[in-house]
């Protein structure tokens, strides 16, 4: 490998050795071809024709009076998919493309990632399997559905939890025995090197549109920028063109599921440790022997005890800083987006803004917060409906 | 303690080499079973702690990790157990175990513990020699020979280093994939093992895969110092669950039937 893909002691490629030489080609090919202008022409292109960036920076009045202070929303979720896993899965498939891959696989937990992965095959013409844990696949019905009729087919993984983080172990094993023809999608800023890098990359247009429509629309660069974190795509996302504004504090959100101290939660860099998953060093969700731990969230897309290891990295020296809210917190923000915007966010989404609101009338009036709304929330619709039933 | 080094030089056959699940079904089992495979002819142990997570692993492995878990075991009872088992007889052990789990025990720590229990080598699966730094020198310090694994797309000036970078054997993985039965041996495994018996003078142990007395004694004739044979083991435990003496009566069986196989090869 050319390049150690640590960030400070975190990230690494720690995979069996049958992977490396896989690895390799892709980290390769990602040198070669991301700066390639016919490469990069052919992506904004699909960027801005396909899936429909840039994406507008929403200045959310009603919420802003709300919670006392500016609330600006980068709307990712006007994106094609409904969410910004279409940027990620449109950069690693034109590159697969690029390298002469013929089949895509990937893994994917409530479905959105599995569902951009089967657009792109399907934009492509390539053969393409999802990974999806048996339970997810039973509670994502819908998003099953859809990937199906793209064309991929869903295979359901019944080993361990039979969740995401199983759906990445059988993605990682089916490609120890196909790694000549088969390129792996990864779906977040996570697992071995070099996918935090190549994730990181691709979604780097979140920030760097946010900051110059920032600047155009305000004159200045924000206070606070705040993302929701699973695997930490769409937040790195974002973060990356603010990491040097040593002004603009960045603001993880975890899920705090049913609260730190029930244990049912997947709030990893609150209250995880330094281990080694999936490829990489960073901060785990896991027991006193190392036995990763089953997490639990109301949003499937957060629901991993792992983390993308710049987020580690971010958080040990400080320059973001990484805080969790309740499920109960997360429905809440989602019925006041819904009701004083006209927008439905994703439940993933709406932790940033139940973050949000916890700060109501804690900041000074003129403070600006820049929220990352990553996905919208139709695909969440029965589980708010779950568990706040409208009165009929 | 016999060395690797001596165990090959004296052998005139290849070297037998079941592997276990330490804890599987359960602690007491495990530890009957495995010196029911001493007994049948064994000549080195390939050991395994479970993990949540073997991505190295396929599904019969996977079983047996979670079956160990699920009655208990965890890093201090495997090397207890390992204790036990060198106490019974001394053999060589080698351990296959994943980064995370003695990452978390501490690294220099956990190789001292193994050692003190008997063991002799260790091989952990998901770390290759890029970061062998994290692992090499700590286990040198605690006198336990390295084993790392080569693969049958590793490009041949890697499979060099990788020779440089092991001091007990190598771990020459038959196929593309994780551990689990296969019907046939792969194809790509003799030309590995030729090759590398021109690049390296260490010894060359094969596994995964590895099914029957057949793909032992053909890889065993293509040059392998060893053969490593997991999921064919740890399936005669799945298969008979809750039968403990059907369970030694078959391992002590095909052990038997593995050594004599080489025996002739
Ligand atoms: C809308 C949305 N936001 C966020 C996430 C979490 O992923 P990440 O942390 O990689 O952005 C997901 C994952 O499925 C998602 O669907």
């Amino acid at each position: 490998m050319k390049h150690n893909g640590r960030f400070g002691q975190f990230g690494g490629f720690y995979v069996p050795e049958v992977l490396i030489p896989a690895l390799e080609e892709i980290e390769q090919a990602f040198d070669r071809f991301h700066n390639d202008p016919q490469f990069v022409a052919d992506l904004n292109n699909l960027y801005a024709n396909y899936a429909g960036r840039p994406t507008p920076l929403y200045y959310a009045k009603r919420y802003s009076e709300y919670v006392g202070f500016q609330v600006y929303i980068k709307r990712e979720d006007l994106l094609h998919g409904g969410a910004h896993k279409i940027n990620n899965t449109l950069g690693q498939g034109l590159l697969a493309q690029y390298m002469g891959k013929k089949k895509l696989i990937a893994e994917t937990g409530a479905g959105q990632h599995g569902l951009a992965t089967a657009t792109v095959g399907a934009l492509f013409g390539m053969e393409t399997k999802i990974f999806m844990g048996a339970i997810d696949v039973e509670r994502q019905n819908l998003n099953v559905h859809k990937m199906k009729l793209l064309g991929a087919e869903v295979i359901p993984v019944r080993g361990g939890t039979c969740t995401l983080k199983d759906a990445i172990n059988d993605a990682l094993r089916y490609w120890t025995s196909h790694v000549d023809d088969t390129f792996y999608l990864f779906g977040t800023a996570g697992g071995p090197h070099p996918y935090p890098t190549i994730v990181k990359h691709f979604q780097t247009p979140i920030g760097i549109e946010a900051r110059q429509q920032c600047l155009n629309q305000l004159g200045k660069l924000p206070d606070v920028v705040v993302a929701c974190v699973g695997g930490g795509s769409n937040a790195i996302g974002i973060f990356n063109s603010f990491i040097p504004d040593n002004t603009v504090q960045l603001i993880g959100v975890e899920g705090g599921g049913r609260g730190i101290s029930t244990g049912h939660h997947c709030a990893t860099l609150c209250v995880g440790t330094v281990g080694v998953l999936h490829g990489a060093r960073t901060y785990l969700l896991q027991d006193q022997n190392g036995q990763i731990h089953e997490t639990e969230c109301i949003s499937a897309g957060l629901d991993y005890p792992g983390v993308g290891p710049e987020h580690s990295h971010l958080k040990d020296i400080g320059r973001a800083r990484y805080v969790h809210v309740s499920d109960e917190q997360v429905l809440d923000a989602f019925f006041e987006l819904t009701r004083l915007e006209g927008i439905l966010p994703a439940l993933e989404s709406a932790h940033a803004l139940a973050w949000i609101s916890e700060q109501k009338g804690k900041y000074p009036r003129e403070t600006v917060v820049v929220v990352n709304l990553s996905g919208r929330g139709d695909k969440d619709i029965g589980i708010v409906e779950q568990h706040r039933p409208l009165n009929r | 303690m016999t060395s690797y080094k001596t165990l090959f030089d004296h052998l005139d056959r290849a070297a037998l080499i079941p592997f276990f699940v330490l804890g599987d079904p359960d602690e007491k089992t495990s530890l009957d079973l495995i010196k029911t495979a001493i007994d049948a002819g064994a000549d080195i142990l390939e050991l395994g702690i479970p993990f949540s997570d073997p991505i190295a692993d396929g599904p019969t492995i996977q079983k047996a990790d979670i079956r160990a878990l699920q009655a208990g075991m965890t890093p201090p009872k495997a090397l207890d157990l390992i204790a036990q088992i060198t106490a019974y007889k001394a053999i060589p052990i080698g351990l296959l175990v994943y980064y995370n789990l003695i990452y978390h025990y501490g690294v220099e720590q956990f190789f001292k513990d193994f050692k003190k229990a008997g063991g002799t080598s260790v091989l952990v699966a998901d770390i290759s020699i890029d970061d062998a730094d994290e692992i090499t020198p700590a286990a040198l310090s605690a006198g336990l020979e390295t084993v790392f694994m080569v693969t049958p797309n590793t490009p041949d000036q890697r499979l060099k280093q990788i020779a440089d970078k092991t001091t007990g054997f190598i771990y020459t993985v038959s196929l593309l994939g994780t551990t689990g039965q296969r019907n046939e041996l792969s194809a790509g495994v003799k030309p590995l093992i030729a090759k590398l018996k021109t690049l390296t003078n260490k010894p060359v142990c094969v596994g995964f895969g590895i099914s029957s007395p057949e793909h032992a004694a053909e890889v065993a004739s293509a040059g392998a110092d060893g053969v490593i044979i997991g999921s064919r083991v740890v399936k005669i435990i799945e298969d008979n669950l809750g039968n403990p003496e059907t369970m030694k009566h078959q391992v002590a069986e095909f052990i038997a039937s593995v050594q004599e196989t080489l025996t002739k090869a």
